[in-house]
């Protein structure tokens, strides 16, 4: 059984028009495997209480989780997230929860990312832990955002591309100007051009809204992926 | 009504109820026979507006589980799951 503690917000730094990453420190917090998630638990003053999942940028040892949240207009709780929540507030975790969408270095296949917008979140924990652990296995990751400005943790993503870790932009709505291709969405032929292929029997780790990732997994299995290797994780929306 | 997410979504819901973590189990389908870890299944009703969650069989969209949240309790039904088999290497939830 898996407790609620009191974390304490640390950080925020904003990384998009809409989204923001929000570090906390919780006290017992056992640190977590790259792609775990946690829930957090707001109460309002009357009582009221809901409960969201959100994935975690962070990975390893230590009491400090990093969230990076986009903000859902109509969301109950995005929105304080992304606006309001400041340095000093108390918030409500549950985790580090699920043992399914994880990368550990461990794993020696070679493994591609896909992310759809704040997608990028359990996959740049799994960026972390190749980088920190040394693994010399081939990492690819093709991040789907609508403008170069809603890029989340673009700079370290920057800073992570090695000889083992490549990543590719698809941009859906506007490009940056000297960018080769018009805006496009990540369709089958996109895929197909610009990720590690079947016949290296790669992980493949797809996380985004629900109607993103049901598109990619389609095309990875009609590419050849065996659906096994494929692992999802749909955020709704 | 939001669209579907993962059976990832359920870990720590099941946390409070199971001793492991539920969502790397193996659940075969009542219906349909179709057999796979709770994390691969389909989940509706993580919105706000849900009292619960309904989750359905990634291939029949039988329901498999229905949980339902009240401050006082937790009521789970199992009306889709003919074998649910969790590994005993799976650490704690």
């Amino acid at each position: 059984m898996t407790d609620w503690k009191v974390g304490t917000v640390t950080d925020t730094r904003t990384e998009t028009p809409t989204g923001r990453s929000i570090t906390i420190s919780v006290d017992g917090w056992p640190g977590n495997l790259a792609g775990q998630h946690l829930d957090l638990r707001l109460t309002a003053p009357d009582g009221y209480q809901a409960v969201r999942s959100y994935s975690i940028a962070s990975v390893g040892d230590g009491s400090t989780v990093e969230l990076a949240v986009d903000r859902f207009p109509t969301g109950e709780v995005s929105p304080y997230l992304v606006d309001d929540v400041l340095p000093g507030d108390q918030l409500e975790v549950k985790g580090p929860l699920g043992r399914w969408f994880v990368w550990t270095p461990e794993d020696t296949r070679p493994i591609q990312l896909v992310a759809g917008g704040s997608g990028i979140v359990p996959l740049i924990a799994m960026a972390r832990a190749h980088a920190m652990s040394g693994s010399t296995t081939a990492f690819r990751l093709l991040y789907s955002v609508r403008t170069p400005e809603d890029r989340f943790f673009a700079d370290e993503l920057a800073s992570l591309e090695s000889e083992t870790f490549h990543v590719d932009y698809v941009y859906t709505r506007s490009t940056p100007a000297d960018w080769p291709t018009p805006p496009r969405r990540v369709t089958r032929d996109v895929i197909e051009a610009l990720t590690i292929s079947a016949a290296d029997a790669p992980g493949v780790f797809v996380c985004g809204p629900t109607g993103f990732v049901e598109a990619v997994a389609r095309a990875l299995v009609e590419l050849g992926h065996d659906p096994q290797s494929v692992k999802t994780e749909r955020f709704g929306g | 009504m939001t669209s579907h997410v993962d059976g990832n979504a359920l870990a720590g819901s099941l946390s409070e109820i199971f001793r492991t973590d539920m969502t790397t189990a193996v659940c075969c389908c009542g219906g349909c026979g179709d057999t796979t870890t709770i994390a691969t299944e389909m989940v509706y009703g993580t919105d706000a507006l849900a009292h619960g969650s309904i989750v359905r069989c990634r291939s029949c969209d039988d329901v498999l589980i229905t949980l339902v949240d009240t401050p006082e309790r937790t009521v789970v039904r199992f009306p889709g799951i003919t074998t649910l088999t969790v590994d005993r290497e799976t650490p704690p939830a």
